[in-house]
């Protein structure tokens, strides 16, 4: 008789016990706390690595295979795409535009984060979230690979996607995303899990990329909500992360609290800043709208981040003062946002237009307390004045706040016709934020906070012009010159949508798709 | 009681998940949009590898279910078994 001696496999919590507690060791070589010498200087007190515990439970054995069959469904889909001349299903190449300021303004930010990550995994002496770490740092990596080789496939058709890493480190709306993870990765590897793998990940990422994501499969784009939902199935992980090294922060010792609640105050304030370039893309860019950005802000945030803040209220946790006022700008920001970019439409890589009355329905409809009110009418002024051949363009430059690097487009909390202005004194000088949120960061790290690269400002200091430039010059065009430093195509990549290069080819292309001649 | 939620892309993969989750959760519901399902569930949710391998008819590893995932909210606990959801206040 055939006797089967099958040897009973390990159950993961083993598997996961043996890669997160038998590997590591004591150096002796050098003392511990030089090998990890930005593990203390937060104040942050650690006793017990060894009570992290990641409740993925996922081994490196695993994880290269889960993401090797996600990285293969993800080519298939791209490379159909391609070959279909998938982009002329879009709903209407106005899309095209959101994408591009994904492109511009978030992919890039996956690779930092990848450095991120990879940096905190190297510091922190612990090897459950060194392990943790580095498959995200691997998967934030992927992330920034794949969403370049999707989106690469519109650059071969459509203006605005030829150079995004340059653009990323010069242009004036991608310091707002650029600065924010710079911030994070500047600061010791305690901060920046609380700021990327908690505000950033677990508070702030589904309003990002679950509505938008679903956005782009209604308006027919394949081949980003398949890279948007590849990298949304390792993000569920990324949270569980962040959740788990802000438990594990607390747990340790009670000195950690009001740490970790000042660094929470700050995240996620500096998180829901960036997310205004979302609020708008959702209510503006989408030519077919899933949900607006309040219904997204008020599923995503107010009940699924009130839910955690109620959960964390047991270590002493309380929901950051600042997000109280998050609940009257739900209703503003997208419209300030759109409004701003409409203005600076010259000087932005991607195309703007005001809504059609259709649209501007649904915004009252979604927005019944603010659209009709406040905007309504400015934006049908400046349409029917586009009608009559007067676009209008703003040919000034906006002052930005020092800390989100947002121009200065959002409203008091109690008057939506006043610009809200904060100003700070810092070592003789006046330095301006948007509202008391980034005023109060400011305040608290002003010596920090003092370097910020402020696109406006190098402008004005004549920092941002190609190299040899004279402005002195008979009829100096600074703007030309700005954009033409920023590698922008000035006249196909900016203005208005009507009248675009993108909104020609698409149009002649779709009709190609679907005629003999 | 909060409540928790898992989002899965919409796919032949996922659709015995879906059924699977439901029918052990009968408190949860989901909440359908493009290219996802979303169920939001009262205080916790149990995902249970046995219920779905009945319905597909051959063994499951519960770690597959990170190949559609979407998202997730709660605290998670995952073994062999089962993959659970909650909120602990
Ligand atoms: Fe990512
Ligand atoms: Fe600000």
């Amino acid at each position: 008789m055939d006797m089967h001696a099958t040897k009973k496999k390990l159950g993961i919590k083993e598997k996961y016990a043996h890669m997160t507690r038998g590997l590591d060791w004591e150096t002796s070589y050098q003392p511990m706390d030089k090998v990890f010498p930005q593990a203390t200087f937060e104040g942050i007190k650690i006793h017990d690595w060894d009570k992290w515990e990641d409740p993925f439970r996922l081994t490196m054995d695993s994880y290269w295979k889960y993401q090797a069959e996600k990285e293969r469904k993800l080519y298939a889909v791209l490379d159909a795409f391609a070959q279909n001349n998938g982009h002329l299903g879009l709903t209407d190449a106005r899309y095209l535009n959101a994408i591009k300021l994904f492109l511009t303004g978030i992919s890039p930010l996956e690779y930092v984060a990848h450095r991120g990550f990879a940096a905190a995994g190297r510091n922190f002496p612990g090897v459950g979230p060194r392990v943790a770490c580095l498959m995200q740092s691997v998967d934030e990596m992927r992330h920034a690979q794949t969403q370049i080789h999707a989106l690469s496939n519109y650059n071969k058709h459509y203006d605005g996607f030829h150079d995004f890493k340059h653009m990323l480190e010069r242009v004036w709306y991608l310091s707002v995303p650029k600065s924010f993870f710079d911030d994070a990765f500047s600061a010791g590897p305690f901060e920046y899990m609380i700021a990327i793998g908690f505000s950033f990940e677990y508070v702030l990422t589904n309003l990002l990329f679950v509505p938008f994501m679903s956005g782009a499969a209604y308006n027919g784009d394949m081949a980003t909500v398949t890279f948007g939902f590849s990298a949304q199935s390792d993000e569920a992980r990324h949270m569980t992360l962040g959740l788990e090294c802000i438990k594990f922060m607390l747990e340790q010792d009670p000195d950690n609290l009001p740490i970790v609640q000042k660094w929470i105050d700050k995240w996620a304030w500096r998180g829901v800043r960036v997310l205004t370039l979302v609020a708008m893309m959702m209510d503006y860019m989408l030519p077919k709208r899933v949900m607006s950005w309040k219904e997204a802000w008020e599923i995503y945030f107010e009940q699924n981040g009130g839910a955690l803040f109620a959960d964390l209220a047991r270590y002493g946790i309380t929901m950051p003062e600042c997000l109280k006022q998050c609940s009257i700008d739900k209703e503003h920001i997208g419209h300030q946002a759109w409004a701003t970019f409409y203005q600076y439409g010259g000087a932005a890589a991607f195309h703007t237009w005001m809504p059609s009355d259709d649209e501007m329905d649904w915004l009252s409809a979604k927005y019944p307390n603010t659209f009709d009110k406040y905007y309504r009418a400015r934006f049908t002024h400046w349409r029917d004045e586009a009608e009559k051949g007067n676009r209008f363009y703003s040919n000034t430059l906006p002052m930005l706040c020092q800390v989100c690097q947002i121009p200065m487009l959002f409203t008091e909390p109690d008057d939506p016709t006043t610009i809200c202005y904060r100003e700070s004194d810092y070592d003789g000088e006046k330095y301006h934020t948007c509202s008391d949120g980034c005023k109060h960061i400011f305040d608290n790290e002003p010596q920090k906070y003092i370097q910020a690269w402020l696109p406006v400002h190098q402008i004005y200091q004549g920092n941002c012009f190609p190299e040899g430039t004279d402005p002195t010059v008979e009829g100096f065009d600074p703007l030309a010159k700005v954009l033409e430093w920023y590698h922008f195509d000035n006249g196909h990549d900016n203005l208005d949508f009507e009248g675009s290069r993108d909104q020609a080819n698409f149009a002649a292309w779709r009709g190609m798709a679907t005629k003999n001649t | 009681m909060s409540k928790v939620f898992i989002a899965f892309q919409r796919n032949e993969d996922t659709r015995p998940i879906i059924e699977a989750v439901l029918a052990d959760n009968p408190h949860a519901e989901a909440i359908e949009s493009p290219a996802m399902v979303k169920i939001d569930a009262e205080g916790s949710l149990v995902i249970k590898r046995e219920s779905i391998e009945e319905l597909i008819g051959r063994s499951f590893d519960l770690q597959e279910l990170q190949m559609s995932l979407i998202t997730i909210s709660g605290h998670l606990d995952e073994d062999d078994d089962q993959f659970k959801l909650s909120w602990l206040n």
